[in-house]
Protein backbone atom coordinates (compact mmCIF):
# COMPACT_ATOMS: atom_id res chain seq x y z
CA UNK A 1 0.00 0.00 0.00
CA UNK A 2 1.75 3.69 -1.41
CA UNK A 3 2.20 5.99 1.94
CA UNK A 4 0.14 8.80 0.38
CA UNK A 5 -3.27 6.33 0.16
CA UNK A 6 -4.45 7.88 3.72
CA UNK A 7 -3.99 11.27 2.40
CA UNK A 8 -5.95 9.99 -1.05
CA UNK A 9 -8.43 8.30 1.01
CA UNK A 10 -8.98 11.72 2.64
CA UNK A 11 -9.63 13.42 -0.02
CA UNK A 12 -11.75 11.17 -1.84
CA UNK A 13 -13.41 11.28 1.27
CA UNK A 14 -13.79 15.30 1.16
CA UNK A 15 -14.54 15.52 -2.10
CA UNK A 16 -17.86 13.24 -1.81
CA UNK A 17 -18.70 15.70 1.21
CA UNK A 18 -18.21 18.37 -0.75
CA UNK A 19 -19.86 16.71 -3.75
CA UNK A 20 -23.22 15.96 -1.66
CA UNK A 21 -23.33 19.49 0.07
CA UNK A 22 -23.33 20.90 -3.42
CA UNK A 23 -26.20 18.39 -4.47
CA UNK A 24 -27.91 18.83 -1.29
CA UNK A 25 -27.24 23.29 -1.97
CA UNK A 26 -28.67 22.67 -5.53
CA UNK A 27 -31.90 21.02 -4.82
CA UNK A 28 -32.73 23.57 -1.89
CA UNK A 29 -32.18 26.18 -4.33
CA UNK A 30 -34.40 24.15 -7.21
CA UNK A 31 -37.45 23.76 -4.56
CA UNK A 32 -37.33 27.32 -3.85
CA UNK A 33 -37.55 28.42 -7.18
CA UNK A 34 -40.56 25.92 -7.67
CA UNK A 35 -42.25 27.16 -4.27
CA UNK A 36 -41.96 30.89 -5.98
CA UNK A 37 -42.79 30.12 -9.38
CA UNK A 38 -46.58 28.53 -11.10
CA UNK A 39 -47.64 26.44 -11.20
CA UNK A 40 -49.09 25.77 -7.34
CA UNK A 41 -50.91 23.06 -6.24
CA UNK A 42 -52.90 24.06 -3.27
CA UNK A 43 -54.27 20.56 -2.83
CA UNK A 44 -50.96 19.01 -1.92
CA UNK A 45 -49.87 22.10 0.26
CA UNK A 46 -53.24 21.67 2.07
CA UNK A 47 -52.46 18.17 3.01
CA UNK A 48 -48.66 19.24 4.03
CA UNK A 49 -50.08 21.27 6.28
CA UNK A 50 -52.52 19.10 7.79
CA UNK A 51 -49.49 15.62 7.87
CA UNK A 52 -46.48 18.15 9.22
CA UNK A 53 -48.70 20.75 11.59
CA UNK A 54 -51.79 19.08 12.69
CA UNK A 55 -51.07 15.57 13.19
CA UNK A 56 -48.03 16.52 14.66
CA UNK A 57 -49.33 18.47 17.32
CA UNK A 58 -49.96 15.44 19.84
CA UNK A 59 -46.26 14.44 19.59
CA UNK A 60 -45.50 18.33 20.23
CA UNK A 61 -47.39 18.58 22.64
CA UNK A 62 -46.24 15.37 24.90
CA UNK A 63 -43.00 16.19 24.58
CA UNK A 64 -42.72 20.00 25.29
CA UNK A 65 -44.67 19.13 28.91
CA UNK A 66 -42.78 16.25 29.86
CA UNK A 67 -39.62 18.02 29.22
CA UNK A 68 -41.28 21.65 30.91
CA UNK A 69 -41.90 19.53 33.59
CA UNK A 70 -38.60 17.75 33.83
CA UNK A 71 -36.74 21.15 33.74
CA UNK A 72 -38.65 22.50 36.04
CA UNK A 73 -37.87 19.46 38.69
CA UNK A 74 -34.21 19.86 37.73
CA UNK A 75 -33.82 23.68 38.13
CA UNK A 76 -35.86 23.22 41.53
CA UNK A 77 -33.09 20.49 43.09
CA UNK A 78 -29.96 22.20 41.26
CA UNK A 79 -30.60 25.89 42.88
CA UNK A 80 -31.42 24.51 45.75
CA UNK A 81 -27.67 23.41 46.34
CA UNK A 82 -26.83 27.49 46.12
CA UNK A 83 -30.12 28.79 47.20
CA UNK A 84 -31.72 29.41 44.18
CA UNK A 85 -35.08 27.71 43.75
CA UNK A 86 -36.91 30.86 43.10
CA UNK A 87 -35.41 30.68 39.54
CA UNK A 88 -37.41 28.07 38.53
CA UNK A 89 -40.11 30.06 36.44
CA UNK A 90 -37.57 32.47 34.70
CA UNK A 91 -35.01 29.70 33.68
CA UNK A 92 -37.80 27.28 32.58
CA UNK A 93 -39.31 29.90 30.44
CA UNK A 94 -35.65 30.74 28.96
CA UNK A 95 -34.65 27.23 28.64
CA UNK A 96 -38.08 25.76 27.06
CA UNK A 97 -38.13 29.37 24.23
CA UNK A 98 -34.86 29.76 23.11
CA UNK A 99 -33.39 26.18 23.35
CA UNK A 100 -35.51 23.56 24.47
CA UNK A 101 -38.75 24.17 22.76
CA UNK A 102 -37.05 24.81 19.18
CA UNK A 103 -34.80 22.12 19.03
CA UNK A 104 -36.71 19.08 20.65
CA UNK A 105 -39.68 19.73 17.98
CA UNK A 106 -37.22 19.94 15.03
CA UNK A 107 -36.42 16.56 16.43
CA UNK A 108 -39.32 15.22 16.81
CA UNK A 109 -40.27 17.21 13.22
CA UNK A 110 -36.88 15.37 11.96
CA UNK A 111 -38.83 11.63 13.46
CA UNK A 112 -41.88 12.10 12.54
CA UNK A 113 -41.94 14.19 9.62
CA UNK A 114 -38.88 13.48 7.61
CA UNK A 115 -39.34 9.86 7.88
CA UNK A 116 -41.93 10.21 6.37
CA UNK A 117 -42.23 12.59 3.44
CA UNK A 118 -38.33 10.11 2.83
CA UNK A 119 -40.41 7.00 2.68
CA UNK A 120 -43.16 7.92 0.76
CA UNK A 121 -41.10 10.35 -2.05
CA UNK A 122 -39.00 6.83 -2.26
CA UNK A 123 -41.19 4.39 -2.26
CA UNK A 124 -43.00 6.54 -5.18
CA UNK A 125 -39.46 6.11 -7.25
CA UNK A 126 -39.14 2.76 -6.43
CA UNK A 127 -42.58 1.65 -7.88
CA UNK A 128 -42.49 4.16 -10.84
CA UNK A 129 -44.94 7.04 -9.92
CA UNK A 130 -42.09 9.57 -9.84
CA UNK A 131 -41.82 8.45 -13.77
CA UNK A 132 -45.62 8.64 -14.12
CA UNK A 133 -45.59 12.28 -12.79
CA UNK A 134 -43.45 13.01 -15.61
CA UNK A 135 -45.40 11.55 -17.92
CA UNK A 136 -48.37 13.60 -17.09
CA UNK A 137 -46.82 16.88 -17.26
CA UNK A 138 -46.33 17.17 -13.63
CA UNK A 139 -42.64 18.51 -12.39
CA UNK A 140 -41.94 16.48 -8.99
CA UNK A 141 -40.18 19.04 -7.36
CA UNK A 142 -43.30 21.17 -7.80
CA UNK A 143 -46.12 18.32 -7.03
CA UNK A 144 -44.00 16.84 -4.23
CA UNK A 145 -41.33 18.51 -2.87
CA UNK A 146 -41.96 22.53 -3.26
CA UNK A 147 -45.69 22.02 -0.89
CA UNK A 148 -43.67 20.05 1.58
CA UNK A 149 -40.96 22.12 2.49
CA UNK A 150 -43.20 25.32 1.92
CA UNK A 151 -45.69 23.65 4.46
CA UNK A 152 -42.98 22.99 6.73
CA UNK A 153 -41.59 26.17 6.43
CA UNK A 154 -44.91 27.70 7.55
CA UNK A 155 -45.64 25.86 9.91
CA UNK A 156 -43.20 24.24 12.17
CA UNK A 157 -42.60 27.94 13.70
CA UNK A 158 -46.10 27.24 14.84
CA UNK A 159 -45.47 24.46 16.00
CA UNK A 160 -42.01 25.46 18.00
CA UNK A 161 -44.38 28.44 19.44
CA UNK A 162 -46.96 25.82 20.70
CA UNK A 163 -44.38 23.37 22.10
CA UNK A 164 -42.61 26.67 24.00
CA UNK A 165 -46.24 27.54 25.47
CA UNK A 166 -46.89 24.19 26.82
CA UNK A 167 -43.60 23.31 27.58
CA UNK A 168 -43.98 26.24 30.11
CA UNK A 169 -47.04 25.01 31.24
CA UNK A 170 -45.93 21.54 32.45
CA UNK A 171 -43.24 23.63 34.29
CA UNK A 172 -45.82 25.43 35.93
CA UNK A 173 -47.81 22.70 36.55
CA UNK A 174 -45.01 20.72 38.73
CA UNK A 175 -44.11 23.86 40.29
CA UNK A 176 -47.42 25.07 41.06
CA UNK A 177 -48.78 20.96 42.14
CA UNK A 178 -45.78 19.96 44.05
CA UNK A 179 -43.33 22.64 44.45
CA UNK A 180 -45.12 25.09 46.38
CA UNK A 181 -45.06 28.07 43.92
CA UNK A 182 -47.46 30.20 44.04
CA UNK A 183 -49.47 30.00 40.33
CA UNK A 184 -50.05 34.30 40.02
CA UNK A 185 -46.30 34.68 41.14
CA UNK A 186 -45.05 32.02 38.59
CA UNK A 187 -46.66 33.27 35.31
CA UNK A 188 -45.96 37.16 36.28
CA UNK A 189 -42.04 36.07 36.23
CA UNK A 190 -42.59 34.14 33.54
CA UNK A 191 -43.57 36.63 31.34
CA UNK A 192 -41.75 39.66 32.90
CA UNK A 193 -38.74 37.63 32.28
CA UNK A 194 -38.84 36.91 28.22
CA UNK A 195 -37.87 39.20 25.92
CA UNK A 196 -39.18 39.54 22.52
CA UNK A 197 -35.55 38.30 20.93
CA UNK A 198 -35.97 35.43 22.96
CA UNK A 199 -39.38 34.17 20.97
CA UNK A 200 -38.65 35.77 18.00
CA UNK A 201 -35.58 33.31 17.80
CA UNK A 202 -37.64 30.47 19.23
CA UNK A 203 -39.45 31.19 16.02
CA UNK A 204 -36.59 31.76 13.64
CA UNK A 205 -35.10 28.60 14.52
CA UNK A 206 -38.58 26.50 14.19
CA UNK A 207 -38.78 27.86 10.61
CA UNK A 208 -35.07 27.01 9.66
CA UNK A 209 -35.79 23.55 11.04
CA UNK A 210 -38.64 22.89 9.43
CA UNK A 211 -37.13 23.91 6.28
CA UNK A 212 -34.01 20.99 7.13
CA UNK A 213 -36.29 18.41 7.76
CA UNK A 214 -38.83 18.69 5.12
CA UNK A 215 -35.47 18.92 2.62
CA UNK A 216 -33.30 16.18 3.88
CA UNK A 217 -36.81 13.82 3.61
CA UNK A 218 -37.78 15.09 0.38
CA UNK A 219 -33.87 15.08 -1.00
CA UNK A 220 -33.46 11.73 0.23
CA UNK A 221 -36.40 10.58 -0.88
CA UNK A 222 -35.47 11.84 -4.43
CA UNK A 223 -32.14 10.15 -4.21
CA UNK A 224 -33.47 7.04 -3.58
CA UNK A 225 -31.98 3.60 -4.67
CA UNK A 226 -34.29 0.71 -6.12
CA UNK A 227 -36.06 -1.78 -4.01
CA UNK A 228 -37.17 -1.75 -0.38
CA UNK A 229 -33.35 -1.72 0.88
CA UNK A 230 -32.97 1.92 -1.19
CA UNK A 231 -36.11 2.94 0.66
CA UNK A 232 -34.84 2.44 4.08
CA UNK A 233 -31.89 3.47 3.50
CA UNK A 234 -33.27 7.13 2.08
CA UNK A 235 -35.46 6.91 5.54
CA UNK A 236 -32.58 6.57 7.87
CA UNK A 237 -30.32 8.97 6.01
CA UNK A 238 -32.98 11.20 5.69
CA UNK A 239 -33.65 11.49 9.66
CA UNK A 240 -29.72 11.21 10.78
CA UNK A 241 -29.02 14.23 8.42
CA UNK A 242 -32.13 15.92 9.33
CA UNK A 243 -31.28 15.51 13.33
CA UNK A 244 -27.45 16.47 12.50
CA UNK A 245 -27.92 19.50 10.01
CA UNK A 246 -30.89 21.22 12.96
CA UNK A 247 -28.22 20.75 15.93
CA UNK A 248 -25.81 22.27 13.38
CA UNK A 249 -28.18 24.95 12.76
CA UNK A 250 -29.26 25.57 16.43
CA UNK A 251 -25.35 26.42 16.94
CA UNK A 252 -25.18 28.80 14.36
CA UNK A 253 -28.32 30.18 14.68
CA UNK A 254 -27.97 30.61 18.81
CA UNK A 255 -24.62 32.52 18.69
CA UNK A 256 -26.57 34.76 15.43
CA UNK A 257 -29.17 35.74 17.90
CA UNK A 258 -27.12 35.62 21.60
CA UNK A 259 -23.43 35.94 21.48
CA UNK A 260 -22.68 39.44 20.72
CA UNK B 1 -44.29 8.69 -36.36
CA UNK B 2 -40.79 8.14 -34.01
CA UNK B 3 -38.11 8.25 -35.24
CA UNK B 4 -34.77 7.01 -33.54
CA UNK B 5 -31.38 7.51 -34.86
CA UNK B 6 -27.88 5.91 -33.55
CA UNK B 7 -29.24 5.95 -30.07
CA UNK B 8 -26.49 5.22 -27.22
CA UNK B 9 -26.85 5.15 -23.59
CA UNK B 10 -24.11 3.98 -20.78
CA UNK B 11 -25.12 3.58 -17.20
CA UNK B 12 -21.57 3.58 -15.48
CA UNK B 13 -19.43 0.99 -17.46
CA UNK B 14 -22.55 -1.07 -18.69
CA UNK B 15 -23.51 0.28 -21.90
CA UNK B 16 -27.32 -0.82 -22.45
CA UNK B 17 -27.73 1.13 -25.93
CA UNK B 18 -24.79 0.57 -28.18
CA UNK B 19 -26.53 1.63 -31.36
CA UNK B 20 -30.35 1.51 -31.92
CA UNK B 21 -32.35 3.19 -35.10
CA UNK B 22 -35.88 2.45 -35.36
CA UNK B 23 -39.26 3.91 -36.95
CA UNK B 24 -42.22 3.69 -35.78
CA UNK B 25 -44.62 4.84 -38.41
CA UNK B 26 -47.98 6.89 -37.25
CA UNK B 27 -50.72 5.15 -36.30
CA UNK B 28 -48.65 1.68 -36.33
CA UNK B 29 -48.34 -0.51 -33.06
CA UNK B 30 -44.68 -0.94 -32.57
CA UNK B 31 -43.46 -3.99 -30.33
CA UNK B 32 -40.44 -3.99 -28.77
CA UNK B 33 -38.98 -7.76 -28.10
CA UNK B 34 -36.01 -8.97 -25.73
CA UNK B 35 -34.38 -10.69 -22.71
CA UNK B 36 -34.49 -8.74 -19.02
CA UNK B 37 -32.10 -5.92 -18.99
CA UNK B 38 -31.45 -5.43 -22.81
CA UNK B 39 -32.32 -1.88 -22.34
CA UNK B 40 -36.13 -2.10 -23.17
CA UNK B 41 -37.66 0.61 -20.79
CA UNK B 42 -34.48 2.08 -21.44
CA UNK B 43 -34.72 2.83 -24.47
CA UNK B 44 -38.65 4.12 -24.00
CA UNK B 45 -37.59 6.49 -21.20
CA UNK B 46 -35.14 7.93 -23.78
CA UNK B 47 -38.34 8.75 -25.95
CA UNK B 48 -40.68 10.18 -23.16
CA UNK B 49 -36.88 12.34 -22.04
CA UNK B 50 -37.10 10.26 -18.28
CA UNK B 51 -33.43 9.09 -19.42
CA UNK B 52 -30.97 11.74 -21.75
CA UNK B 53 -29.39 9.48 -24.47
CA UNK B 54 -25.40 9.84 -24.37
CA UNK B 55 -25.56 10.02 -27.86
CA UNK B 56 -28.47 10.49 -31.04
CA UNK B 57 -31.25 11.75 -32.26
CA UNK B 58 -35.36 11.23 -31.18
CA UNK B 59 -37.57 13.08 -33.08
CA UNK B 60 -41.07 13.01 -33.20
CA UNK B 61 -42.61 14.29 -36.25
CA UNK B 62 -39.48 15.44 -37.76
CA UNK B 63 -38.84 17.30 -34.60
CA UNK B 64 -35.93 16.55 -32.29
CA UNK B 65 -37.45 15.61 -28.99
CA UNK B 66 -34.63 17.16 -26.84
CA UNK B 67 -35.48 21.02 -28.64
CA UNK B 68 -39.79 20.53 -28.22
CA UNK B 69 -41.69 22.65 -25.66
CA UNK B 70 -41.73 19.63 -22.83
CA UNK B 71 -45.49 20.42 -21.61
CA UNK B 72 -46.66 20.17 -25.44
CA UNK B 73 -44.54 16.90 -25.94
CA UNK B 74 -46.15 15.17 -23.30
CA UNK B 75 -49.01 16.45 -23.78
CA UNK B 76 -49.66 14.08 -26.69
CA UNK B 77 -48.44 10.78 -24.96
CA UNK B 78 -49.79 8.35 -22.62
CA UNK B 79 -48.23 5.55 -20.41
CA UNK B 80 -49.09 2.64 -19.18
CA UNK B 81 -46.17 1.74 -16.32
CA UNK B 82 -45.37 -1.90 -15.23
CA UNK B 83 -46.42 -1.59 -11.89
CA UNK B 84 -49.18 0.50 -13.69
CA UNK B 85 -47.60 3.32 -11.31
CA UNK B 86 -51.21 4.30 -9.44
CA UNK B 87 -50.52 7.07 -6.95
CA UNK B 88 -51.74 5.59 -3.37
CA UNK B 89 -52.83 8.49 -2.05
CA UNK B 90 -55.26 9.65 -4.34
CA UNK B 91 -58.84 7.15 -5.99
CA UNK B 92 -58.91 5.42 -8.91
CA UNK B 93 -61.09 8.39 -10.49
CA UNK B 94 -58.54 11.23 -9.85
CA UNK B 95 -55.28 8.39 -10.61
CA UNK B 96 -57.61 8.55 -13.89
CA UNK B 97 -58.28 12.49 -14.44
CA UNK B 98 -55.05 13.34 -12.91
CA UNK B 99 -53.29 15.32 -16.13
CA UNK B 100 -57.63 16.81 -16.65
CA UNK B 101 -57.39 18.50 -13.42
CA UNK B 102 -54.15 20.23 -13.82
CA UNK B 103 -51.90 22.07 -16.22
CA UNK B 104 -53.02 22.83 -19.56
CA UNK B 105 -55.50 20.06 -20.08
CA UNK B 106 -57.64 21.31 -16.70
CA UNK B 107 -61.20 20.35 -16.65
CA UNK B 108 -64.00 21.29 -14.44
CA UNK B 109 -63.59 18.74 -11.39
CA UNK B 110 -67.16 17.11 -12.27
CA UNK B 111 -66.36 17.41 -16.01
CA UNK B 112 -62.71 15.30 -15.19
CA UNK B 113 -64.67 12.82 -13.38
CA UNK B 114 -67.73 12.46 -15.54
CA UNK B 115 -64.32 11.58 -18.47
CA UNK B 116 -62.82 9.34 -15.78
CA UNK B 117 -65.61 7.32 -15.05
CA UNK B 118 -66.16 6.61 -18.66
CA UNK B 119 -62.54 5.66 -19.34
CA UNK B 120 -62.58 2.51 -16.42
CA UNK B 121 -66.04 1.76 -18.42
CA UNK B 122 -64.20 1.44 -21.55
CA UNK B 123 -61.87 -0.70 -19.38
CA UNK B 124 -64.12 -2.84 -18.25
CA UNK B 125 -64.38 -1.45 -14.83
CA UNK B 126 -67.53 -0.19 -12.75
CA UNK B 127 -68.32 3.40 -11.83
CA UNK B 128 -68.15 1.77 -8.05
CA UNK B 129 -64.03 1.03 -8.37
CA UNK B 130 -63.78 5.26 -8.87
CA UNK B 131 -64.10 6.31 -5.67
CA UNK B 132 -61.65 3.50 -4.12
CA UNK B 133 -57.62 3.74 -3.44
CA UNK B 134 -55.66 1.91 -5.60
CA UNK B 135 -54.11 -0.80 -2.66
CA UNK B 136 -57.48 -1.98 -2.49
CA UNK B 137 -57.78 -3.13 -6.65
CA UNK B 138 -56.01 -6.51 -7.87
CA UNK B 139 -53.40 -6.59 -10.05
CA UNK B 140 -55.11 -6.47 -13.57
CA UNK B 141 -57.54 -3.72 -12.21
CA UNK B 142 -54.98 -2.26 -11.26
CA UNK B 143 -53.33 -2.33 -15.03
CA UNK B 144 -56.64 -1.56 -16.31
CA UNK B 145 -56.98 1.71 -14.23
CA UNK B 146 -53.61 2.65 -15.52
CA UNK B 147 -54.87 1.78 -19.08
CA UNK B 148 -57.34 4.44 -18.36
CA UNK B 149 -55.33 7.03 -17.18
CA UNK B 150 -52.91 6.17 -20.44
CA UNK B 151 -56.05 7.05 -22.77
CA UNK B 152 -57.13 9.68 -20.58
CA UNK B 153 -56.71 12.56 -22.83
CA UNK B 154 -56.93 11.07 -25.98
CA UNK B 155 -53.39 11.23 -26.45
CA UNK B 156 -52.04 10.47 -29.73
CA UNK B 157 -48.65 8.17 -28.84
CA UNK B 158 -49.53 5.67 -26.14
CA UNK B 159 -46.70 3.49 -24.42
CA UNK B 160 -47.03 -0.12 -22.90
CA UNK B 161 -44.54 -1.00 -20.36
CA UNK B 162 -44.61 -4.77 -19.88
CA UNK B 163 -48.63 -4.38 -19.80
CA UNK B 164 -48.95 -8.28 -19.32
CA UNK B 165 -46.39 -8.57 -16.62
CA UNK B 166 -47.66 -10.14 -13.34
CA UNK B 167 -51.31 -11.06 -14.35
CA UNK B 168 -52.69 -14.63 -14.80
CA UNK B 169 -52.99 -15.58 -18.88
CA UNK B 170 -56.70 -14.70 -18.99
CA UNK B 171 -56.29 -11.31 -17.44
CA UNK B 172 -53.41 -10.52 -19.80
CA UNK B 173 -55.66 -11.86 -22.29
CA UNK B 174 -58.00 -9.47 -21.20
CA UNK B 175 -55.03 -6.91 -20.96
CA UNK B 176 -53.66 -7.49 -24.53
CA UNK B 177 -57.42 -7.38 -26.19
CA UNK B 178 -58.07 -4.16 -24.79
CA UNK B 179 -54.84 -2.18 -25.63
CA UNK B 180 -55.62 -3.49 -29.43
CA UNK B 181 -58.82 -2.19 -29.32
CA UNK B 182 -58.10 0.65 -27.61
CA UNK B 183 -55.01 1.62 -30.28
CA UNK B 184 -57.42 0.42 -33.11
CA UNK B 185 -60.24 3.04 -32.34
CA UNK B 186 -58.16 6.06 -31.27
CA UNK B 187 -55.64 5.60 -34.03
CA UNK B 188 -52.74 6.29 -32.13
CA UNK B 189 -49.15 5.61 -32.16
CA UNK B 190 -48.27 2.98 -29.55
CA UNK B 191 -44.54 1.03 -28.59
CA UNK B 192 -45.15 -1.74 -26.31
CA UNK B 193 -41.85 -3.14 -24.63
CA UNK B 194 -42.78 -7.07 -23.78
CA UNK B 195 -41.13 -10.74 -23.45
CA UNK B 196 -44.84 -11.90 -23.42
CA UNK B 197 -44.78 -13.26 -26.99
CA UNK B 198 -48.76 -13.86 -26.90
CA UNK B 199 -49.03 -10.13 -25.78
CA UNK B 200 -46.36 -9.33 -29.19
CA UNK B 201 -48.94 -11.22 -31.31
CA UNK B 202 -51.95 -9.45 -30.07
CA UNK B 203 -50.76 -6.27 -29.82
CA UNK B 204 -48.21 -6.23 -32.74
CA UNK B 205 -48.49 -4.54 -36.38
CA UNK B 206 -44.44 -4.40 -36.15
CA UNK B 207 -41.93 -5.94 -34.20
CA UNK B 208 -38.37 -5.01 -33.32
CA UNK B 209 -36.09 -7.67 -31.67
CA UNK B 210 -33.41 -5.25 -29.32
CA UNK B 211 -30.40 -7.22 -28.15
CA UNK B 212 -26.94 -6.65 -27.28
CA UNK B 213 -27.85 -2.69 -27.80
CA UNK B 214 -28.77 -2.39 -31.23
CA UNK B 215 -31.92 -3.23 -33.01
CA UNK B 216 -31.54 -7.27 -34.23
CA UNK B 217 -34.08 -7.81 -36.33
CA UNK B 218 -37.39 -5.48 -37.35
CA UNK B 219 -40.38 -6.24 -39.71
CA UNK B 220 -44.32 -6.90 -39.66
CA UNK B 221 -45.52 -9.20 -36.93
CA UNK B 222 -46.64 -11.65 -39.77
CA UNK B 223 -42.61 -12.30 -40.55
CA UNK B 224 -41.71 -12.75 -37.45
CA UNK B 225 -42.04 -16.90 -37.47
CA UNK B 226 -40.44 -16.55 -40.60
CA UNK B 227 -37.63 -13.91 -39.91
CA UNK B 228 -34.29 -16.27 -40.72
CA UNK B 229 -32.74 -13.92 -37.69
CA UNK B 230 -31.45 -16.49 -35.42
CA UNK B 231 -31.83 -13.79 -32.38
CA UNK B 232 -35.57 -13.94 -33.07
CA UNK B 233 -35.88 -17.63 -33.64
CA UNK B 234 -34.64 -18.39 -30.65
CA UNK B 235 -36.29 -16.28 -28.48
CA UNK B 236 -39.53 -16.47 -29.90
CA UNK B 237 -39.34 -20.44 -29.28
CA UNK B 238 -38.44 -19.86 -25.68
CA UNK B 239 -34.71 -22.13 -26.30
CA UNK B 240 -31.98 -21.76 -24.23
CA UNK B 241 -29.49 -22.76 -27.01
CA UNK B 242 -28.41 -19.98 -29.68
CA UNK B 243 -27.11 -17.29 -29.95
CA UNK B 244 -28.21 -15.18 -26.69
CA UNK B 245 -26.82 -16.33 -23.86
CA UNK B 246 -28.95 -18.23 -21.35
CA UNK B 247 -27.34 -17.06 -18.26
CA UNK B 248 -27.05 -13.39 -18.48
Amino acid sequence: MSALAPIGAIGRGTLAAMSSVGRVTLFALSALAHMIRPPFYPRELAVALLNIGWLSLPVVGLTAIFTGAALALQIYSGGARFNAEAVVPQIVAIGMVRELGPVLVGLMIAARVTSSIAAEIATMKVTEQIDALVTLSTHPMKYLVAPRVLAALLVVPLLVGIGDIIGIFGGYAVATGSLGFNAAAYLKNTVDFLEPLDVISSLVKGCAFGGIAALMGCYFGMQSGRGAQGVGRATKGSVEAAAVLILAANFLLTGAFFSL
Amino acid sequence: MIDLAHVQKTFGSNTVLRDVSLTIPKGTSMVIIGGSGTGKSVLLKCILGLVTPDAGVISLDGQDVTTADRDAFLARFGMLFQGAALFDSLPVWQNVAFRLLRGSLQRPRAEAREIAIEKLRRVGLKPDVADRLPAELSGGMQKRVGLARAIAAEPEIIFFDEPTTGLDPIMAGVINDLIREIVTEMGATAMTITHDMSSVRAIADNVAMLHDGVIQWTGPVAQMDHSGDPYVDQFISGRATGPIEAVR
